[in-house]
């Protein structure tokens, strides 16, 4: 490749490439639609690529997420994890690159299907845990409260409480913010760091309740830098360091046990 | 359009609930204000003739500061804890963000003026000369002069660097066709001097245009990361 | 591409002698005002220049918005820096007019006004976008511009109203109403003059603007080891 080239160009030569292989994609407008005989991913990423000025924190992300898996994702600090799962999530656009979710890039149109939590809880301090609920719920067109609260009891917490989220304790506060993330009954499911600062005891019991929603049949992200929590219950890690997918295996074999989680 | 409105109406309660339970905004707002009126009494002690031709700077001075922490405050609220990020997943439009926040700005804003009203009256001497239905006009259209572009641009500055800082100073020049408009016409109407009908007008040219660019921008500004 | 460059230098050059000659020799001199007049020949022609300038940045915006081509969004940046530069110089000559002729350095008529507050608009959309933290600035900024552009008849209409409520002197008289042929003559020179002067010196940010966009996206696509990539962060 002619170096001297300007990135664009060269990239125009990459992607020719790429869409040659992909000849399952067909085009309309802007919208690209997976044709699914061919493709199984919940998430499918081509060559994602993201700057930030001139730090580059994605550089070409390729990548097929089966659906019905739980898949985790690996890596230190500043690898571009969080930045990968917002690109899925479709809070932030990728700056080359295809993403595709649930079979269309049109993130927008399936954002009633996908359910995302982050290690901050997303919620309001100032209320309980069942307004916080509903007030979410409403945004996705939901009006029943008996969804809500059962939502709250399937985290292990009691919808009858009135105390302010913010008083509540890390883990608690991470569960109410689960059960936010799938009281819509979401098929792809997003977490970002979802055990920082949270208690073992709480941790296991959501990595348990995330091994029973992949079990029914949802889809399952997981970034964390915490393996050993996610062992029991992935299907798939994939490890990423400085802003590239490195590895990419079965469950979580020993040796990323020992080398991903020790620190925080 | 019944999503976008039952969207905006849950939020509208969600934000005057948040607002009653921790009153960030109203009490700081107040605050402020009154610190104004005093320290603007300071400096002026004028006759009831004279009052009458100052106050209507003053009064919309005080309102346009105490406006700017009211306005900064509704959006930190979303972004402490990333709550924006829940709201920007869901399928919730971007507008009835935008209408819920603006709204509550304007009550908020309304509720400060109903009770700092009063206050320069007293302070200052005031009596209108005019017809008093034209300064509830006059205040209805400025306020939502105020909070309409100050909501749009409370969104944008506050994920600048200089955060709070900025909303002042992307605010306040393109106001100064809608300041000029309340100060004169509050004036005029305090003096009776003469018919504030122009600026009542331009006020509600200048809402429309903007309340339309606002709601026709916003959904790009709120995404844009 | 450098021949635009020597062809805009070159006819800025000739067209600025041409309208210096125009205003400070040709044109007569004003029978009330004098000499001091002749300041008429810079300060109107900026204005209008960066009036147009500031409708450019306008276009680009909108079209940024629409298309998110980062060339027109250096377009944008350039034209709003360059028209700011601009309306600084009717600001500054405004003042150096009336202060020999009425006394006064400084009159809050219409038109001046009404620059001082166009100044103040686009001077918060260079902040902004000087403030703004990563890749949102341009949309935000871009969409500012809109707000601002759109404020424009809207701060015209409401000053000038305001002054026929509380009048005060004009400074430069009529808007080239009544105004001699030869003195319009020396007018339209020096517009096109500093027009095509700004035409160059836009071209020139945008260039340097473009550039400075490709080196970081260089940085960003060359940066291979990690602390290379830390190095340039």
């Amino acid at each position: 490749m002619d170096r001297n080239r300007r990135p664009r160009q060269r990239y125009r030569q990459q992607s020719s490439v790429l869409s040659s292989r992909f000849s399952v994609l067909s085009h309309r407008h802007d919208t690209i639609h997976l044709d699914y005989s061919r493709v199984q991913g919940a998430i499918e990423l081509v060559d994602v690529v993201r700057h930030f000025g001139r730090f580059a924190a994605l550089r070409g992300i390729s990548a097929n997420l089966d659906s019905g898996k739980l898949h985790v994702i690996l890596g230190d600090n500043g690898a571009g994890k969080s930045t990968l799962l917002r690109v899925i999530a479709g809070l932030l656009a990728p700056t080359r690159g295809r993403v595709a979710v649930l079979g269309t890039t049109n993130l927008r149109s399936v954002a009633p299907q996908v359910g995302f939590m982050a290690h901050a809880p997303l919620l309001y301090d100032e209320l309980s845990a069942m307004e916080n609920l509903r007030y979410f719920a409403a945004l996705y067109g939901i009006y029943d409260h008996q969804r809500c609260a059962q939502a709250i009891r399937s985290v292990g917490l009691d919808p009858e409480l009135t105390r302010r989220v913010g008083q509540y304790s890390q883990g608690m506060r991470q569960r109410i913010s689960l059960a936010r993330a799938v009281l819509h009954d979401p098929k792809l499911l997003l977490l970002d760091e979802p055990f920082s600062n949270v208690d073992v005891h709480s941790a296991r019991d959501m990595a348990r309740l995330l091994g029973g929603m992949r079990d029914q049949g949802r889809t399952i992200v997981v970034v964390t830098h915490q393996a050993a929590i996610m062992e029991p219950v992935a299907d798939e890690s994939i490890v990423m360091a400085e802003g590239r997918i490195v590895a990419k295996e079965r469950g979580i074999p020993v040796h990323l046990l020992a080398t991903q989680g020790a620190t925080r | 359009m019944s999503q976008l409105v039952a969207v905006a109406r849950r939020t509208l309660i969600k934000d005057l609930r948040l607002e009653w339970r921790s009153k960030d905004a109203i009490n700081s707002m107040l605050f402020f204000s009154l610190l104004v009126v005093v320290i603007f009494s300071f400096s002026f002690d004028p006759t009831a003739e004279e009052s009458r031709r100052i106050a209507g700077g003053l009064i919309w001075v005080a309102f346009l500061f105490a406006s700017v922490v009211a306005l900064n405050q509704t959006w930190a609220r979303e972004l402490r804890n990333q709550v924006l990020d829940a709201y920007r997943i869901s399928p919730a439009p971007a507008n009835s963000l935008f209408i819920a926040k603006a709204v509550g700005n304007f009550l908020l804003v309304t509720l400060l003026e109903a009770l700092m009203a009063p206050l320069f009256v007293v302070f200052y001497n005031l009596r209108s000369i005019g017809p008093e239905y034209q300064l509830v006009l006059v205040t209805v259209l400025a306020t939502w002069a105020l909070v309409v572009n100050g909501t749009f641009f409370a969104a944008i500055s506050i994920r600048t660097r200089s955060r709070e800082i900025m909303l002042p100073l992307i605010l306040f020049p393109i106001s100064i066709p809608a300041l000029l408009a309340m100060v004169d016409a509050t004036t005029q109407i305090l003096t009776g001097e003469s018919s504030p009908w122009f600026w009542i007008q331009l006020l509600a040219v200048y809402d429309v245009v903007f309340t339309t660019a606002c709601l026709m921008l916003f959904e790009t500004v709120l995404n844009a990361e | 591409m450098k021949n635009p460059v020597y062809i805009l230098a070159i006819a800025s050059l000739l067209l600025l002698s041409y309208g210096l000659y125009q205003g400070m020799v040709a044109a007569p001199t004003e029978r009330t005002m004098g000499e001091v007049q002749r300041i008429f020949y810079y300060h109107v022609p900026s204005a209008w220049v960066a009036f147009l300038l500031f409708f450019v940045n306008f276009i680009a915006s909108i079209w940024f918005l629409l298309r998110r081509n980062p060339r027109v969004d250096a377009l944008a940046v350039a034209t709003a820096e360059v028209g700011v530069v601009f309306c600084t110089i009717v600001l500054v000559t405004g003042p150096l007019w009336a202060r020999p002729v009425w006394g006064i350095w400084w009159t809050w008529d219409a038109r001046l006004t009404s620059t001082l507050v166009l100044w103040l608009i686009y001077v918060s959309y260079l902040v902004l976008r000087q403030f703004g933290t990563g890749g949102q600035t341009p949309v935000l900024a871009s969409a500012l511009a809109i707000f601002g552009f759109l404020d424009v008849p809207l701060v015209y209409m409401s000053i000038r109203w305001f002054r026929t409520q509380h009048p005060q002197p004009v400074i430069g008289g009529g808007e080239g109403s009544g105004i001699h042929p030869a003195m319009r003559e020396a007018l339209m020179w020096n517009f096109v003059a500093f027009l095509v002067f700004a035409v160059l010196i836009v071209f020139l940010r945008y260039r340097l603007e473009v550039a400075e966009r490709e080196v970081e996206s260089i940085h960003a696509e060359r940066a291979l080891t990690p602390a290379e990539a830390r190095r340039n962060a």
